[in-house]
């Protein structure tokens, strides 16, 4: 695969959140089409990381461009940039007011100004992708954990995004609904899609990630591809680390 | 016709209250103090009165809340003071809505100047009497701005009340979970949409009960612009016990009256909850 077109741009970046210092020096590449997984303990920075890849946080030093934008909170920008990357949460976030059907045309309606009709269409080719094209007409709370995740992914995807941020994306789930989320997001993956994800699921990062990064304590630890990262990997935090979740 | 079984069960009986706590706990023993109570009550009032010399008129009443003349059925003083009540009590919760979404809104807006305008405002309004504001909306604003004495009441229970009402909606707004926010920012959708298409219409279901409270509360209150003698319920109330002197019934009747249209309003909200519930 060619890696060469540079769509996240990190470099020395910092974040504090008041005293509490929570991204330290931070650089990191992203290639255009490229699966990177991130993991590391909890508090080591990586949901912080992923958040300020859209503007949900904003870093307070160093230089962070994203499909050619500088990212910052005055950034007049920031909304193009928004609708360009996805961002899927541990929690879905899908609006509970809304029909399943309206979650995905909203967004296109009120940001993009679609259509309706045009909207719909294209909300019906997403949650065809993501296998739930019968539930359009219920609301977020008649459907499982498993099947509302997914719908928070058609969400992203119907702003026509060209990246996608997954921040924990099954960690809320019941162990027999993971699957279905991680399913999909290995078809998403096979359509070239440039995904960053958060995760602790090792199984879906050796299938799909072409690099990982391993963070703790707001530091990048390590950058490597996955066989080497799982096989030897070259720091010893990173490989206790490994030891801890791979046990099971 | 089945008779339903009772299941033989199988593990030993639960010790059950003692006899004493279930007898005074009983329906019909609850309902004979109920009525026991109420009968006091009245029975007092009503000799009270009587050792008072109190002259009833109860069959004088029904006049000053309808009639039948030969144009047919009439409303009486009561029930037209009624409806100017209850146009006043519109008017200003519609306009006390607005101000109180705006200040509200500035409170929420991040913007120093913003939240201290609207705190200033806030414990301005909510530290002086309703009837001293009154006051001055009548006898200070008045001339100043050449108020006439209903558009002072109207401003008088808007303000007061968007006071009350702009702490609703805060709390409504942010009872709505910081995800849905989030949602909305990363689909990039401006503050004023997110508000308009996310955060508004989730919050109106935990503005809901207490709104209607303030509804309530802002009926009721309306009666004290009878003070400056607009023409609404207490004020027709008032005047036809200055002709007639029957100030007992009368001023049971306008409380029987505003009683009547709060319950109203607040089953009439509960029946609406209960329905967006079976919605969400």
């Amino acid at each position: 695969m060619t890696q060469t077109v540079p769509i996240i741009e990190a470099t020395h970046v910092d974040k504090f959140y008041g005293d509490f210092h929570a991204l330290k020096d931070v650089n990191l590449t992203v290639y255009q089409g490229q699966k990177m997984v991130i993991c590391g303990p909890s508090g080591s920075g990586k949901s912080t990381l992923i958040r300020c890849f859209n503007g949900l946080e904003w870093h307070n030093s160093g230089k962070l461009v994203i499909d050619g934008i500088e990212v910052h909170e005055h950034a007049k920008e920031i909304r193009e940039l928004r609708q360009e990357v996805g961002m899927v949460f541990q929690q879905f976030n899908l609006f509970p007011h809304l029909t399943v059907l309206e979650n995905l045309t909203i967004g296109p309606m009120k940001v993009r100004k679609i259509g309706q009709h045009e909207a719909e269409e294209t909300a019906r080719k997403y949650l065809d992708r993501v296998h739930i094209p019968e539930q359009a007409d219920k609301y977020p709370s008649q459907l499982s954990g498993g099947q509302q995740q997914r719908v928070a992914i058609a969400r992203s995807l119907c702003m026509e995004t060209r990246i996608m941020l997954f921040d924990e994306p099954t960690s809320a789930l019941d162990p027999e609904m993971i699957n279905e989320v991680l399913d999909v997001m290995v078809e998403l993956a096979d359509t070239g899609m440039t995904m960053v994800v958060v995760t602790h699921e090792m199984g879906f990062a050796r299938k799909v990630a072409d690099t990982m990064v391993f963070m703790e304590e707001g530091r990048i630890v390590e950058v490597s591809p996955p066989d080497q990262f799982f096989t030897n990997p070259s720091s010893e935090r990173c490989r206790m680390f490994l030891d801890q979740i791979l046990e099971h | 016709m089945s008779v339903t079984q009772t299941p033989t069960l199988k593990g030993q009986a639960l010790p059950q209250r003692p006899a004493i706590q279930r007898f005074w706990g009983s329906a019909p023993v609850s309902v004979v103090i109920y009525f026991v109570v109420i009968g006091v009550i009245a029975w007092g009032s009503y000799t009270g009165a009587q050792n008072m010399g109190y002259n009833w008129q109860w069959y004088r009443v029904p006049q000053y809340l309808y009639s039948f003349t030969d144009d047919g059925f009439q409303l009486g003083e009561l029930l037209i003071g009624l409806g100017a009540t209850l146009q006043l009590s519109i008017t200003a919760f519609v306009l006390a809505s607005v101000l109180g979404l705006l200040v509200a809104l500035l409170r929420l807006s991040g913007l120093v100047i913003g939240s201290a305008v609207a705190v200033g405002f806030l414990e301005f309004i909510r530290n002086i009497p309703l009837l001293v504001l009154l006051y001055l909306f009548y006898y200070v604003l008045g001339p100043i701005f050449g108020l006439d004495r209903y558009t002072a009441s109207i401003l008088t229970l808007a303000v007061f009340h968007s006071a009350l009402i702009s702490e609703i909606l805060r709390a409504g707004i942010n009872a709505v979970a910081q995800g849905q926010w989030e949602a909305a920012k990363s689909i990039g959708m401006t503050t004023s949409q997110t508000y308009r298409y996310i955060i508004l219409p989730q919050s109106v279901r935990f503005m809901l009960p207490p709104m209607t409270g303030e509804v309530v509360h802002l009926i009721k209150s309306s009666a004290i612009v009878s003070v400056i003698a607009v023409a609404e319920l207490t004020t027709f109330g008032r005047n036809i016990i200055s002709d007639t002197y029957m100030s007992f019934e009368i001023w049971f009747t306008v409380a029987i009256v505003y009683m009547v249209v709060t319950l109203i309003l607040s089953v009439g909200v509960t029946y609406l909850e209960r329905r967006y519930d079976v919605d969400q």
